[in-house]
């Protein structure tokens, strides 16, 4: 993986809420995959209470092709 | 974000840097609301909500910035209604209230204020998109992903000239030259090992400010959340236990009936979280290690937890593996909330002692929000009065800018000429180690440190110990060294420039409550178990050379009415 998109998209994993940290981090670590790198940085784009519910499963209101992106975020 | 709409409509030219997008800041985490005594659900008024303050903080908040905040809060609310901020209403159009712990009727009564204005469980997100969005409508300039490393001083007279900052994009650091430097970094919550705060949380203002030679006020203070999620920190809201949610010990035993038989688990935030100190102190705890409480919800029902506490369920699953709905939550207090900070007055402005003066003005330097320490908290924050404190002091502030820049010449001082050379050798320094110091080793210590020798409750010889111990971080910190030594977007490089904030917070933390020998709000010793105002009710100032402490006196009286008297704080 390119290291300078790496770099980027960890910065744009740094929320303002911990739950998030978590997870994001958690997933950064030690289970993305370079084919994530595209969802991921559009998915990140999404404000942080939006994206938590996605990610915990409240909340269904994601684009359609971010789905594998979202169920492997809430695999975490 | 408040100072700088301030400053804009006034046709100032103004700079917002910010480490993250500014509306990914923690604020967003605030879900309970911002006080105002609007009296929309119940008779209140701001002498009501000034006394709940006062009480609150212990008695260590100042009496005059405590009035100005709970006079100005209507005011600041309704502007902010007005900008659109989506407050929930009430059938006749007014904005709805609800009640939220230590906010009273007719001072100190059994009865509630229903005092806190919300935008359903999004209040904090609300006010950062309405403020973002009106800054956005006035031009005013932001450079989004840029850290403030380093305050440039004037030699002469100490007056702040600006920052030097790293553009994260390019990895290069700039100078940042202005006329009044606004610090609104917040919290530090992530010098601790259980934190709700996000890792974003790292005292950058603080620390920058300690390396400026600038002292930092009551740092000892900070307040524990009872019920963060064992390991995680995830804030689990009071709403729960205002539900029927409950603590258990390891033998199921309800013990808050024990501690505070009247509101049992509804007791203030200190006193939950002493009481779940003691019992996992005396061997109750649960778990392998005992070292954490359960909480129980299972008996409301899917129901109630699916409804009437949303999300409580999905993080419980997901940060403790377990379904309240069945099972019991592991908790823990976990640190929320930094009451102190860098000293300001109401007016924003920035004031160290300075030979007779305990308040001299610091030029062109301003603070405001949890970064600041004005003192409205004391030693002990309200809910809900945070975000009223931004807004506030913000606003306060920002006209406070705009009137000294009115007596202030038109050319910038010029810059002294060694300015920025300070943060080009610590960047220097870490560009050039080839070994040393692993970043999050130094970071972990310094966080379990802080867990174990100045928690819930502090002891005299722990805290001794951590003192020693922290020293000795501080100077690992000052041998990190990071192996990618890239520049763009560089995070391990950043982590490392953070790591040197939350030490110099940590520091002024540990030193400040070994020094004050009593327990008032967030501060409990179990040497001195009670609140000696006689030789304590006076503000702490820590500097960090020679980790040397000096003392000031708590403002007693208000701006227009008579003074609170102390009392015993009880609920
Ligand atoms: C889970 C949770 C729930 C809460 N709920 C409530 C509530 O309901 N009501 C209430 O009143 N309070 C609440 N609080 C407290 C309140 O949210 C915070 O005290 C408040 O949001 C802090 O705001 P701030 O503007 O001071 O800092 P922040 O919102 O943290 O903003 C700090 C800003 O400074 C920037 N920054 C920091 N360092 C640098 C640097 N070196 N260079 C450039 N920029 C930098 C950041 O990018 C960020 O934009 C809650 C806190 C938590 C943790």
């Amino acid at each position: 993986m390119e290291a300078l998109a790496l770099h980027r998209l960890k910065w744009k994993c740094r929320r303002g809420l911990l739950e998030l940290d978590l997870v994001l981090n958690e997933f950064i670590e030690k289970r993305l995959e370079e084919k994530d790198l595209k969802e991921l940085n559009e998915l990140l784009e999404m404000e942080d209470n939006d994206l938590w519910e996605i990610v915990s499963g409240r909340s269904d209101r994601y684009d359609a092709g971010h789905g594998g992106i979202v169920a492997r975020l809430r695999a975490v | 974000m408040r100072a700088a709409l301030e400053l804009a409509r006034a046709e100032l030219k103004v700079a917002v840097l910010s480490k993250v997008f500014p509306t990914r800041s923690h604020t967003v985490a605030a879900q309970g609301g911002i006080a105002a005594p609007l009296a929309n659900s119940s008779e209140d008024n701001w002498h009501w909500h000034m006394y709940d303050t006062v009480k609150g903080s212990d008695y260590l908040g100042d009496q005059d910035a405590i009035e100005y905040m709970c006079r100005r809060a209507n005011e600041v609310v309704v502007e902010l209604e007005h900008m659109g901020m989506p407050f929930d209403r009430l059938e006749n159009g007014k904005i709805y209230q609800r009640p939220f712990g230590g906010h009273t009727q007719e001072y100190g009564s059994a009865k509630m204020a229903m005092r806190a204005c919300a935008a359903a469980d999004r209040t904090g997100h609300a006010m950062l998109h309405t403020l973002y969005q009106q800054n956005v409508r006035t031009n005013t300039q932001f450079f989004v992903e840029w850290m403030a490393l380093d305050i440039i001083r004037d030699p002469q007279d100490g007056a702040v000239l600006g920052v030097t900052a790293l553009e994260m994009e390019t990895g290069e650091v700039s100078i940042f030259q202005a006329k009044a430097t606004l610090f609104a970094t917040g919290g530090s919550g992530r010098i601790f090992y259980a934190s709700t705060n996000a890792f974003i949380n790292t005292g950058d203002g603080l620390g920058m400010v300690a390396r400026a030679g600038l002292p930092l006020e009551d740092m000892e203070f900070y307040q524990f959340h009872p019920t963060g999620v064992y390991g995680a920190g995830v804030l689990i809201t009071e709403g729960v236990r205002g539900e029927g949610g409950y603590l258990l010990n390891k033998d199921g035993e309800r013990f808050m009936e024990r501690y505070a038989p009247n509101a049992k688990d509804l007791a203030s935030r200190d006193v939950v979280a002493r009481a779940m100190t003691t019992e996992i102190k005396e061997g109750r705890g649960c778990g392998p290690q005992k070292d954490h409480v359960m909480l129980k919800l299972d008996h409301l029902g899917a129901e109630v937890i699916n409804h009437r506490l949303p999300g409580i369920r999905e993080i419980a699953i997901k940060f403790a593996n377990a379904d309240p709905i069945r099972d019991l939550v592991p908790v823990v207090p976990t640190v929320h909330y930094q009451m102190g900070g860098i000293p300001a007055k109401y007016t924003g402005n920035v004031v160290v002692p300075e030979g007779n003066n305990n308040e001299s003005i610091v030029p062109g330097f301003y603070a405001v929000g949890e970064c600041s320490c004005v003192s409205v908290h004391g030693a002990n924050r309200l809910g809900t009065n945070s975000l009223l404190d931004l807004v506030v002091f913000g606003k306060a502030s920002g006209e406070q800018v705009i009137k000294d820049a009115r007596t202030m010449p038109g050319a910038h001082r010029t810059l002294p000429k060694d300015a920025g050379d300070y943060t080009r050798a610590r960047l220097a320094r870490l560009d050039s180690n080839a070994a040393g110091e692993r970043v999050v080793d130094v970071l972990t210590d310094l966080r379990r440190a802080m867990q174990a020798h100045c928690g819930v409750f502090r002891f005299p010889d722990e805290l001794t110990l951590g003192v020693q111990k922290i020293k000795t971080i501080a100077e690992r910190a000052g041998r990190t060294f990071i192996k990618d030594k890239s520049k763009v977007f560089n995070t391990a490089r950043v982590e490392a420039l953070e790591l040197d904030n939350l030490v110099e917070t940590a520091m002024a933390t540990i030193v400040s409550a070994e020094a004050r020998k009593e327990s008032r709000g967030a501060q409990a010793r179990a040497d001195f178990p009670e609140r000696d105002d006689k030789n304590w009710m006076k503000h702490t100032l820590w500097y960090k050379e020679d980790n040397r402490l000096a003392y000031k006196p708590v403002h007693l009286k208000p701006m227009t009415v008579e003074a609170f008297e102390p009392k015993k704080r009880t609920y």
